[in-house]
């Protein structure tokens, strides 16, 4: 293996298996394995692709990293440490690292909270200590970061467009000063010019930030757009991994060449 | 084809009315769609698109709510002076719909079969078996095992399936023409690519017209022989697909085709379309 950056997160031979549901005979079915057994490595200030058709266990792989799917073998190195067999106080810590962005904007907002509720709420969790009115201005600079008007802080997400409920949710993971944030499909839901707008700032904040992605999405082009490494993934194991010009290029693995033959050219 | 048009639209508006304010939808939109031919409707949320082509069919709240002004002619009937029984004849009859979210358009407490035969026993009373008619539909939408899929509700299927289902459920009628709103864009590219090849071959067969509702420019690049784009309720720009693709007028137009990332062609960063908006 040539010279590898230094990796944030390393995954080792990662899998989750569902149980299958027992019959009326007793008789328990085959367990789902949504991820099964795969290895990759985030290096430090990168952004890594991840693309796969639905049930294809990309999301899956995405939630398991921040425990919100439960694990069956393997590890999660972060920085060294195996963080995947934590339990929930003893692995607060790693939230804060660690955080998601979720594809649908409309569903990931509490409704009845405002946009000052909702970013202040990881602030509290996290940064205890922090007084009121420093909380308050914390929430200004993340939308003045996110690129909304600090007025919007009293609005509550109906009031929004898609696009801004997306720059919400960006916000708020960018809240407790995270390394590194997994982007689950962050920009399927919008239309192509807020997509544009979306992806151009998670872009500019990663720069700025120093921040290291994993953006998962079943867009190619999109993907390939952000990525300086991509992961092709196809029930539940990884079939293809490279840089962008390799996957896209001279694909290898049959299914691959599917996803690329599906796109729409013009 | 120089025949004359399948449908024919003539400053067709949409406005709606809640709590004395008015809202235009859309306004002064024309368009003539032939036999056989596909015409894509581009725009972003909010562009009128959708409403524009569920005017045609006055699937639309009525008065006060909702005002619909101009003319649509099909086949020299003006649907919009027709009354509720005589419309209602031509929906799903000769003007079909593929919504969006196969999800939530379809009926989950009814079997898929039967939400198939409901349409067939409403336009066809000619037919006399009706479940014969439900699996040719499903057949025909290359379903493999349309006995069991007839039997299944909604969600015991994958989304490109439901999809399928609805596709079915849309042609079992053998309807003139089809409106198809976003019909892929909830799903797969694999998927996606799947259900636009059924479509293009459908129209081959049956010579069937596609009113395709979409904000995908590949979509349209592939598949369309024309091309409406729509913002804030208005035609900015029409043309055949390869011209308007190819050769762009509107700033408004030239931005949504910018501001694609499209494959093989990496840049630093996407154009927004307020950037290329603000160019001109």
């Amino acid at each position: 293996m040539s010279t590898v950056p230094t990796a944030l997160l390393e995954i080792r031979d990662l899998s989750v298996h569902y149980p299958g549901r027992a019959n009326w005979f007793f008789q328990t079915a085959e367990p789902k394995r949504a991820v099964d057994g795969i290895a990759f490595t985030i290096p430090k200030g990168q952004t890594v692709g991840l693309v796969g058709e639905s049930g294809s266990g990309k999301s899956t792989t995405g939630k398991a990293i921040i425990k919100l799917a439960p694990l069956t073998s393997g590890q999660i190195l972060y920085q060294g440490t195996d963080i995947g067999r934590l339990g929930n106080a003893d692995f607060l810590p790693w939230r804060k690292k660690i955080q998601m962005i979720f594809q649908d904007p409309y569903n990931s907002l509490n409704p009845r909270a405002d946009i000052l509720g909702i970013l202040s709420e990881p602030l509290e969790i996290h940064f205890p200590g922090m007084s009121k009115s420093d909380r308050e201005q914390r929430c200004v600079e993340l939308l003045r970061d996110v690129k909304l008007p600090p007025e919007h802080l009293r609005r509550h997400p109906h009031e929004f467009s898609g696009g801004q409920r997306q720059r919400i949710g960006i916000a708020r993971a960018l809240a407790v000063q995270p390394e590194l944030i997994i982007c689950d499909e962050p920009v399927s839901a919008l239309d192509v010019s807020v997509q544009a707008e979306v992806v151009n700032l998670l872009q500019d904040l990663q720069e700025k930030l120093g921040l290291t992605y994993l953006f998962i999405a079943h867009d190619l082009a999109v993907v390939e757009h952000v990525s300086d490494h991509i992961l092709v993934m196809s029930k539940g194991k990884i079939v293809e991994q490279g840089v962008p010009s390799e996957i896209l290029g001279n694909p290898q693995h049959p299914y691959t060449k599917t996803l690329l033959a599906a796109v729409p050219r013009f | 084809m120089s025949a004359a048009p399948l449908l024919k639209v003539q400053d067709l508006g949409v406005t709606f009315r809640s709590s004395g304010k008015e809202t235009m939808a859309s306004a002064n939109v024309s368009f003539e769609l032939r036999q056989g031919e596909v015409l894509a409707v581009v725009g972003e949320s909010g562009s009128g698109k959708s409403v524009s082509a569920l005017a045609l069919t006055r699937l639309l709240p009525g008065e006060p709510t909702c005002t619909i002004t101009g003319q649509a002619w099909l086949d020299g009937r003006d649907l919009l002076s027709l009354d509720e029984t005589e419309i209602s004849k031509v929906r799903g009859k000769e003007i079909a719909y593929v919504f969006q979210d196969p999800g939530t358009s379809l009926n989950p407490v009814y079997t898929i079969g039967f939400q198939i035969g409901e349409a067939v026993r409403i336009h066809r009373h000619e037919v006399t078996d009706v479940d014969a008619a439900v699996i040719k539909a499903l057949e025909e939408v290359h379903i493999n095992d349309p006995r069991k899929v007839a039997n299944q509700y909604p969600h015991e299927l994958s989304g490109g399936m439901q999809q399928r289902a609805m596709i079915a459920m849309a042609l079992a009628c053998n309807p003139r023409i089809l409106v198809a709103d976003e019909p892929t864009t909830a799903l797969d590219v694999t998927i996606q690519k799947e259900i636009m090849d059924l479509l293009g071959r459908l129209r081959k067969e049956r010579g069937m017209s596609i009113l395709m509702i979409t904000h995908n420019f590949g979509i349209v690049a592939n598949f369309a022989d024309h091309v409406q784009v729509m913002r804030h309720g208005r035609v900015v720009e029409s043309g055949t697909a390869e011209h308007v693709m190819n050769h762009p007028t509107d700033p408004y137009t030239k931005g949504l085709i910018a501001c694609i990332p499209r494959l093989g062609q990496r840049r630093r960063r996407l154009t927004t379309l307020s950037e290329e908006l603000s160019k001109s």
